[in-house]
């Protein structure tokens, strides 16, 4: 098919697997934490409109995390289907770290996610509450796991080579699993989901306010706290996700600065050098054309100092250079959006003030534009780093040419071709049914409590009041 | 102490495999087997009432695959590397039932138009239906055995992909089919009532059958698949440990017929049919072992290095068993009869 090789298709099949589950975890990740605060929030000030939203994003969630669930499935068994030999060679580091994943993390989520979703008229109110801090925790707990295997993907530590299989066998499995690139990364993708999640509730308030501004009508409460509750973690998370972004380039620089130099399109290594706003690298004739610069701002941002030495591609032989262009581009997507955030963030805490937060349509129609852009920036952040450690799948120590399994180009064609059209079908599915919940206002419940006899919980807590079918 | 700790940690680590393949042959296997058995029931309420007696629970169920898949890639690396291949095809079927399957939990009770629910309800049974299978295949494609070269320790597959394409594994992909349906027919009758309880009463009859003429047929024709498997059954000790398992098996069918008979009892149909299944998984395990790939590689072989072994099995100790509890208790929440009106959607 096009004269594509077996390895160009397996990569091409992780990048589209992955880059489509990806999405789902972090919403994941982000709506659990959300839930746990609307929930928590609930008890603790008994204000209803907080139960409200927090069934409203219950809907939202189950569609999300199953949707993750299985698209995650796949990617457990593509290591080894695709990639063999990297399984055989790095399984022994990587192996025991996403089967502690799964034990510490992903039977938790599964174990409790029922209670979360359909248990509140059947045990107490503590322990569904319990249930959905343990949700969030599972989620944020296979977020360590899985950014410590591909921290160490990208900055390995601890391991031994064994020579007679080439196998990575584990030495120092604190080492391992603290490789130094992991902090970084961790606090960058997990302020990236409360992002994401943030953007999508904000999209949803805006839509509802507009709505309701057509049809001459206030927008319910419930809309204005969650818009309310949306701004303050964009005002709050987008600077810190700034300087957490800031802090990863350093230690970028420091293990990776091939990287770095692919991402900048920078060829010569220099001191004194000048950001490239835009330009399109070429890896042919070894130059940015059309370069637009500002002059120093590449050290003082990469170094923090004027004249800080910043690596040029020229500095590594051909063979082992990143596809810049593709990393130019998608980091200066991720960096645009952070900074519209940001921005976004403090005209909304210039209109709290002045007390326009919820009237000014401006802000609510670019809003609903912005709704994706937490994941679109998510996607485009991992995109850097994925393709920023090319040619290795362990940097530095394992080519991705050596990882992909015997397998032939058919079985490739064949589960690619398999991959779209079930993909296509179920994320235009997914789609639709999240827009149909979207387009529904949340409001107050306005079935009383149940008529029906009160349930004993699982202990002996009794339920005085609970709405009958509350999770529909 | 190396030395010992590579010998006998893959051997802990291939039960602890076994138990957890186990767990979720059993688990997913009624929750398969109500996806099959959609076939049957045409009523769209009745329908809702089987899928709401797993959903709470079904995501829990899937884990222990997910578990299975994450702890073979982490402990026998060799045997993830060369069976994953081997089985591409049918791996790449059931990973695409499975999804279908799996995301019609929530599409199929959102749908309003008939032909949603028509698609939703179609995902569901014929995605179980294929993942239930393709298990099959997979289970009998490795009882064959996969073609393996050894180089300098590195392991590849050296077949064809369609090697799983033969009567045996295409049988026992019948086999895994019609037994998850007789797991998930006696579930049923555990957590329905009335009509839909019959139903699966009646069912549950002709499933049982079936069920057993394919155990004969598999005991049958395993042995003559490879001499050394024909060794294992007849040859003293072996034959003794190995005797005792065709009686069980009468004596759990009978009861299983005696329990579908009463209609009083609700319960002891799945419990039988768990101890069949147990008794069909442990003569497996009997039949391959010490192998984890036949007829080449094994466990041993197989192995990761005992710092990643045992750095696993420090965890596996005590999370296990939590799991296991909590897990328990989410069956504990949601137990009793699922009748219509209890919607979980």
């Amino acid at each position: 098919m096009f004269g594509l090789t077996a390895l160009f298709l397996a990569r091409f099949q992780f990048a589209f697997t992955v880059g489509f589950h990806i999405v789902f975890p972090a919403f994941s990740i982000g709506l659990a934490a959300y839930l746990a605060v609307l929930e928590g929030l609930w008890l603790k000030t008994g204000r209803s409109a907080y139960l409200d939203l927090f069934k409203y994003w219950l809907k939202i969630f189950s569609i999300v995390f199953g949707m993750g669930v299985v698209s995650g499935l796949v990617m457990s068994y593509e290591f080894g289907t695709n990639w063999s030999q990297f399984s055989q060679k790095a399984g022994p580091i990587l192996g025991p770290m996403l089967a502690y994943e799964v034990m510490t993390a992903f039977f938790l989520e599964a174990g409790f996610l029922g209670v979360m979703m359909f248990g509140l008229n059947r045990v107490g109110k503590g322990l569904h509450f319990a249930s959905t801090c343990l949700v969030s925790i599972g989620t944020l707990i296979s977020m360590t796991w899985i950014l410590a295997s591909n921290s160490w993907m990208q900055t390995p530590r601890g391991y031994i080579i064994d020579k007679a299989t080439g196998r990575f066998l584990p030495g120092d499995w604190l080492q391992i699993i603290f490789n130094p690139s992991f902090p970084y990364r961790l606090v960058h993708m997990g302020l990236a989901a409360f992002l994401s999640v943030a953007f999508v509730v904000a999209g949803v308030a805006s839509w509802h306010f507009l709505k309701a501004r057509r049809e001459g009508r206030q927008a319910s409460e419930q809309v204005r706290l969650m818009f309310s509750m949306a701004m303050w973690m964009a005002a709050i998370v987008s600077p810190i996700q700034f300087i957490a972004g800031d802090t990863q380039g350093l230690n970028t620089l420091e293990y990776q600065p091939a990287k770095v130099a692919a991402m900048e399109g920078d060829w010569e290594s220099e001191g004194r050098a000048p950001e490239i706003l835009f330009g399109i690298p070429d890896m042919e004739h070894e130059t940015t054309h059309y370069k637009v610069q500002i002059p120093f701002l590449g050290s003082l941002i990469l170094t923090h100092s004027l004249d800080g030495k910043v690596p040029g591609l020229k500095d590594y032989p051909k063979d082992i250079r990143p596809y810049s262009p593709l990393l130019f581009f998608s980091f200066r997507i991720m960096v645009a959006l952070g900074c519209l955030m940001i921005l976004v963030g403090l005209w909304s805490l210039w209109l709290r003030w002045r007390g326009h937060l919820y009237t000014n349509t401006l802000l609510q129609r670019l809003l609903i534009l912005m709704a994706p852009s937490g994941f679109v920036a998510l996607l485009c952040g991992w995109t850097t780093t994925e393709v920023g450690r090319q040619p290795y799948t362990v940097y530095g120590l394992l080519k991705t040419a050596d990882s992909v399994s015997p397998i032939s180009l058919p079985n490739l064609e064949t589960s690619m071709t398999a991959f779209v059209i079930v993909y296509f079908i179920i994320f235009t599915a997914g789609i639709v049914v999240l827009l149909r919940s979207f387009a529904q206002e949340p409001h107050s419940n306005e079935e009383g409590p149940s008529e029906h006899e009160p349930q004993m919980a699982a202990g002996t807590t009794q339920i005085s009041h609970h709405p009958h079918h509350w999770a529909e | 102490m190396m030395e010992t700790a590579s010998s006998w940690l893959p051997v802990v680590w291939a039960v602890l495999a076994a138990t957890a393949i186990f767990i979720y042959v059993i688990l997913d296997g009624f929750d398969l087997g109500i996806g099959i058995l959609f076939l049957k029931e045409r009523d769209h309420e009745n329908r809702s009432v089987m899928m709401n007696t797993i959903a709470p629970v079904w995501d829990g169920n899937e884990t222990w695959m997910i578990f299975g898949g994450a702890a073979l890639y982490g402990v026998f690396p060799v045997a993830y590397g060369t069976i994953l291949p081997a089985l591409y095809l049918p791996l790449l079927f059931m990973m695409l039932a499975l999804i279908l399957r799996g995301v019609s939990f929530e599409f199929r009770f959102k749908m309003t138009s008939p032909f949603g629910r028509f698609f939703w309800d179609t995902a569901f049974c014929g995605g179980s239906f294929v993942a239930a299978f393709m298990q099959g295949i997979i289970l009998g494609t490795l009882i064959q055995g996969i073609p393996i070269k050894n180089e300098n320790n590195t392991f590849t597959f050296i077949g064809t992909s369609l090697d799983w394409l033969t009567p045996f594994a295409l049988f026992c992909g019948l086999a895994v089919a019609i037994g998850y349906s007789l797991l998930g027919a006696t579930w049923l009758i555990m957590r329905c009532e009335g009509a839909l309880q019959e139903t699966m009463r009646r069912a549950a009859y002709g499933l049982g059958a079936l069920t057993l003429l394919a155990i004969a047929i598999i005991s049958v024709w395993t042995p003559q698949l490879h001499a050394t498997y024909m060794q294992r059954w007849f040859e003293w000790p072996q034959i003794a440990l190995v005797a005792p398992v065709p009686v069980a098996v009468v004596i759990v069918s009978l009861t299983l017929f005696l329990g579908l008979r009463n209609k009083n009892s609700e319960i002891l149909p799945f419990v039988a049919t768990l101890l069949l299944f147990f008794l069909c998984f442990s003569g497996l395990g009997i039949n391959i072992w010490p192998y984890i790939v036949p007829p080449s590689i094994t466990i041993w072989m197989a192995s990761s290095p005992p710092a990643s072994q045992a750095f696993l099995l420090c965890g596996a100790m005590f999370l296990l068993p939590a799991i296991s509890a909590y897990n328990i208790y989410s069956y504990y929440v949601f137990r009793g009869k699922v009748t219509a009106d209890h919607h979980y959607h």
